[in-house]
């Protein structure tokens, strides 16, 4: 087959090109660890409690040590359960310290959902029977929505909460 | 050893193949569904924006979820497929025929398309299935949503099975000849078509109705999503290959030049089959229970249709440049004004060609591994396909209708009618860069998709975010006028415009063209290969979750308001 002379300069600067970037791409990916959300860890979503980080006590945010956090979060049509704050009602804002590394656990009792902390990478899809979880550096202070976005019924776009990093 | 050129054959008969009355009806009833959808689906389209941009409430109990649903359905899974295989298959009737038994089952396809897709607008229209086009369980829809689909499902592959039919029957009265181009291509198309749909068919047969109807109590979520993704990547491909068909082979003509190169157009075409389907994990790559390394090989294969990409890109232009430069226009960029500008058959698909630029790139985007996670189900992927399958495809099927419709109806564009076309791309050009640009912007500040009206509590950001849905709304109100002014042309085309011969413009080979080499015409050799990266894509992750299942889930109706 003949290829014009041209069109073989375009097809090798072209595949370099792409060589190079899925270089990267593998790099980031396996030696510096930022793979997407790809979490194994299944679970009954009739029954999340049986998993410890999703009984009602320990949803929300939970300081396990210096700047480091984990928030649990059980998503369901059309809620984000946090926990509750002392006087028992539901939480919707949470307030993380800028530069605390923070783990994210979610999970769902019905449908699939989504969780993205609008404006970062926190975006996972949440699905039935299974536990998504993220890890992130929270460094930029603000106040950001937390939305589903992955279309979960009739009430999808009420479902959302606050998330606020403070100095 | 080289194949003879298209030329010698086209003299005697394929070129020459008439389409007959009856078989101009069969094309045109695929193309008369097509359009009464972009019409349903455009009217759900502005609605949504307007909802969106808080202009209006639905009356009557009618849902967002309700209409977004039938946009989807109707646009992305009825439009694209009907107007495809009666485009296909009236290029089959003009390069290698079709004969009466043929012709009965083509009928046949049609007819079952067509029960199918009533049956999901039913079940669309009264609530029941509310569930958006990529119905993901363990949302339940009424079984009749997904009998339908299925049904729309069979009746394409049955059109793919009379068009390898043709290209067979064709094959046996010529030995020893190529195959004509876009015969060629209709079958490739229809290959990765069927290979892909029997993943979404097993899903919907196997899963989806008898969990539906109650005979299986739950539903492997992420087994379906799998089989779903496995169907969702290819079936762009398959909204964009035709295209593609019309710019390799049909643009040409237009501009009256010749095909670049034979060989590669086939060449890159074989490439997208490879390439189209052992990739659909791009779409999971946030979902939980995948393994990350295959998503990474995945996303791999993903990107090498950036090869046949590349190749059509330098076609295009290539054909565009070596046109001008044999009409005597010279200069780095002098061939450009060769260009038939005021030729809407010409300006509708490369305006297609140009919105393929930002589209590429944002595909590119979406399909990296780790930037994903900015964009995924973000307002941005909304705008992305609207570029891709709502102006690249769409403005191509345009430029096709022109004259198609009227090669079909024994009538003529005229110059009246060309000049409404010129207006109506230009309609939709500035409509969709105001509309899908102000969706990359919103999503790219974290704007959900599939989304009603919110103000999410009130928060900063989500005020930012209205402003972009205003702007959407413009845009979708002015790409609705682009949808009235293509209707009007539709039924001009299809019943007033005064009668006479439209050329249906197949572009030859250069006269001194390189022979095409015999292997390409190696089907087996090429699907073996298909089936073979298929299985090494899919088998070990899809393995690995099926014996990793969690519980399976129970239907959901009420979410939906069932
Ligand atoms: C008048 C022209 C159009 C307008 C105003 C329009 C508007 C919209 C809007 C606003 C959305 C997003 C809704 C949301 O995410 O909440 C949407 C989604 C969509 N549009 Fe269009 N659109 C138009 C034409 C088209 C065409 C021609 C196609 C395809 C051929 C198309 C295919 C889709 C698809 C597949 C979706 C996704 C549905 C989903 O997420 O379930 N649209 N459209
Ligand atoms: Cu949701
Ligand atoms: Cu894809």
């Amino acid at each position: 087959m003949h290829l014009h002379k041209y069109e073989k300069k375009w097809l090798i600067f072209g595949i370099s090109s792409l060589v190079v970037f899925l270089i990267i791409l593998g790099f980031g990916a396996f030696w510096q660890g930022t793979h997407p959300q790809s979490h194994g860890v299944t679970i009954d979503p009739e029954n999340v409690e049986a998993n410890e980080a999703f009984r009602p006590e320990n949803l929300g945010i939970t300081k396990i040590d210096d700047n480091k956090y984990i928030v649990n979060i059980v998503a369901s049509a059309f809620n984000y359960d946090f926990g509750t704050d002392e006087n028992g009602a539901p939480l919707k804002h949470i307030r993380i310290p800028k530069g605390a590394t923070v783990l994210f656990q979610i999970t769902t009792k019905d449908v699939v959902h989504g969780f993205n902390i609008a404006g970062t990478n926190v975006n996972m899809m949440v699905e039935p029977g299974y536990v998504s979880s993220i890890e992130t550096v929270m460094d930029r202070t603000g106040e950001y929505t937390v939305v589903c976005n992955e279309y979960c019924g009739v009430g999808h776009h009420l479902m959302f909460a606050t998330v606020e990093v403070y100095d | 050893m080289g194949l003879e050129k298209i030329k010698k054959v086209s003299n005697n008969e394929i070129l020459p193949l008439t389409i007959s009355k009856q078989e101009s009806r069969l094309y045109m009833s695929f193309i008369y569904v097509a359009i009464i959808s972009l019409l349903i689906g455009g009217l759900m389209g502005l609605l949504q924006t307007l909802v969106r941009s808080n202009t209006i409430t639905l009356p009557w109990g009618i849902g967002y979820y309700q209409i977004l649903t039938l946009h989807g359905v109707v646009l992305a899974l009825v439009l694209t497929t009907y107007f495809i295989i009666g485009f296909q298959f009236a290029l089959m009737g003009k390069t290698v025929g079709i004969s009466l038994k043929q012709r009965k089952v083509a009928w046949l396809s049609f007819w079952v398309m067509i029960v199918g897709t009533v049956m999901a607008a039913i079940t669309i229209l009264m609530g029941k299935a509310s569930v958006l086009y990529t119905f993901y369980a363990p949302l339940k829809a009424h079984p009749v949503f997904y009998i339908g689909l299925a049904l729309v499902i069979v009746g394409s592959w049955i059109a793919g099975f009379v068009n390898w039919h043709q290209l067979f029957v064709w094959k046996k009265k010529h030995p020893g000849e190529k195959s004509p181009l876009l015969a060629f291509m209709v079958a490739i198309n229809m290959a990765m078509w069927f290979i892909a749909s029997l993943g979404v068919a097993v899903a919907v047969l196997v899963q989806f109705i008898p969990w539906s109807l109650g005979y299986a109590e739950t539903i492997n979520v992420l087994v379906s999503r799998t089989l779903f993704w496995y169907f969702g990547h290819p079936l762009v491909y398959f909204w964009l290959l035709p295209a593609y068909m019309a710019w390799y082979a049909i643009i040409p003509k237009i501009i009256g030049g010749k095909i670049f190169s034979d060989s590669l157009a086939r060449l890159s075409f074989i490439l997208f089959l490879f390439f189209s389907i052992p990739v659909g994990f791009h779409h999971q790559l946030t979902e939980p229970g995948i393994d990350p390394v295959w998503k990474f090989i995945q996303v791999v294969l993903t990107f090498m249709v950036i090869i046949p990409s590349l190749m059509t890109a330098f076609s295009m232009f290539a054909t565009f440049e070596i046109t001008g430069r044999r009409k005597g226009f010279g200069g780095l960029f002098g061939w450009l004004k060769h260009l038939p500008w005021k030729d809407v058959r010409f300006l509708a698909p490369f305006i297609g060609m140009l919105a393929f630029i930002p589209g590429g790139a944002g595909g590119i985007i979406n399909a990296s591994h780790q930037m994903n996670a900015v964009v995924h189900n973000t307002i941005w992927v909304t705008g992305h396909f609207h570029l891709t399958v709502a102006t690249t495809v769409i403005l191509t099927f345009f430029g096709i209708s022109y004259w198609l419709i009227p090669h079909l109806t024994g009538r003529k564009l005229t110059p009246q009618l060309n000049r409404l076309g010129i207006i109506q791309t230009i309609v939709w050009t500035v409509g969709m860069t105001i509309m899908s640009g102000a969706m990359h912007i919103q999503g790219l500040l974290g704007g959900p998709r599939r989304s009603a009206f919110s103000e999410y509590g009130g928060t900063e950001q989500a005020s930012n975010w209205i402003g972009y849905q205003v702007a959407q709304a413009i845009g979708g109100s002015i790409l609705f006028i682009g949808i009235i002014l293509m209707l009007y042309i539709f039924i001009k085309l299809a019943f007033f415009a005064p009668k006479g011969i439209e050329e249906f413009p197949i572009a030859e080979e250069e006269e001194d063209a390189e022979p095409t080499p015999m292997f390409l015409e190696n089907w087996k050799l090429w699907i073996a290969i298909t089936l073979a990266l298929i299985l090494f894509a899919y088998t070990i992750p899809f393995v690995d979750i099926i014996q990793n299942s969690p519980p399976g889930s129970p239907p959901f109706s009420w979410p939906i308001g069932n």
